[in-house]
């Protein structure tokens, strides 16, 4: 019997081990939350400060203004979008530091690098993208395209660690798929893409890991 | 009982063992300090049992240069993936018994 369970023991091992060392488990739902949160409140600030509660579009206000207050809206637009995609990044940062010091396990383990390797490919690609698409004034397409290389970041990510994050992928792909195609409701298809899904994530993954 | 113990290695019966091999059955490489810090054992430890198990070429040892350090890291032979498998398989076999 002692060696029945030994044995068993033998397995549990095995299958944590394998499991650990090639999946980073230490991310947080919280980071989805805290991130869903941002996306949510820099969409409102975009939708009722700077495009002015005119529509939740992006090419119509611009229609009526002079260049000069055109470009000071784009560069809001980025401004708002950047804050928030670098306070969402510092939140992620920091709650997987403390999940991983509260399960007591490391953060700059192989798997770790690798998952943050995939996820940086697809996402410095998305951003020299975006960059042409700002400078070539394809302003309409940045939207989708933050979306979609978002979308790709996170399915490249996803063998890496909990398969839920490759799942929340393949959603924020077809939201920059949708996004592509009514290129009016950009800011709704943000907040969605950024804000409900990733929430909703955020809110699933505490649930169920936490 | 019919469960014949044949199908356990008794190579595998050691719980460093066991743990090298369950990391290089999923990683393609994995260098000491990692596994060190992975396993949770001491140098001395960890360096007599990957000698064990690259003798019985389960193993193998790749040294190279990072910069100037010497780096070894370990990878899982093809002998060694398999008989790890096995071994999984026998240990299963005996708990549904």
């Amino acid at each position: 019997m002692d060696k029945k369970s030994d044995y068993s023991d033998d397995i549990r091992t095995i299958k944590k081990i394998m499991e650990e060392s090639s999946r980073f488990l230490s991310l947080s739902g919280l980071s989805g939350i805290f991130a869903g949160l941002l996306a949510v409140l820099g969409g409102a600030i975009a939708h009722f400060y700077i495009l002015n509660n005119k529509t939740v579009s992006i090419n119509e206000p611009l229609i009526n203004l002079s260049a000069q207050e055109e470009s000071a809206m784009k560069v809001q637009l980025i401004g708002v979008a950047l804050i928030v995609l670098i306070l969402a990044l510092a939140g992620s940062f920091y709650f997987s530091y403390r999940t991983a010091r509260l399960k007591d396990q490391r953060i700059w383990t192989p798997v770790s690098k690798r998952l943050l390797l995939n996820m940086l490919i697809p996402l410095i690609a998305g951003a020299f993208f975006i960059i042409v698409l700002y400078t070539e004034n394809q302003w309409q397409l940045i939207v989708p395209a933050m979306l979609i290389f978002y979308g790709l970041a996170l399915v490249s990510a996803g063998k890496f660690t909990y398969s839920e994050v490759f799942y929340l992928g393949l959603a924020e792909l077809l939201t920059g798929f949708a996004a592509a195609i009514f290129q009016s409701s950009a800011v709704f298809f943000w907040v969605l893409g950024f804000g409900i899904l990733n929430g909703a994530y955020g809110l699933i993954m505490y649930r169920k890991y936490q | 009982m019919k469960g014949s113990l044949s199908g356990l290695n008794k190579l595998f019966e050691n719980r460093v063992r066991l743990g090298i091999m369950s990391v290089l059955i999923v990683n393609d490489s994995y260098d000491f300090k990692n596994l060190k810090e992975t396993l949770g054992v001491t140098d001395g430890n960890l360096a007599s049992h990957l000698k064990a198990l690259e003798e019985n070429n389960l193993i193998k040892v790749n040294k190279q240069f990072i910069g100037r350090k010497p780096n070894t890291s370990y990878s899982i032979t093809e002998t060694g993936m398999k008989l790890f498998r096995y071994h999984i398989k026998a240990l299963e076999d005996i708990i549904k018994l």
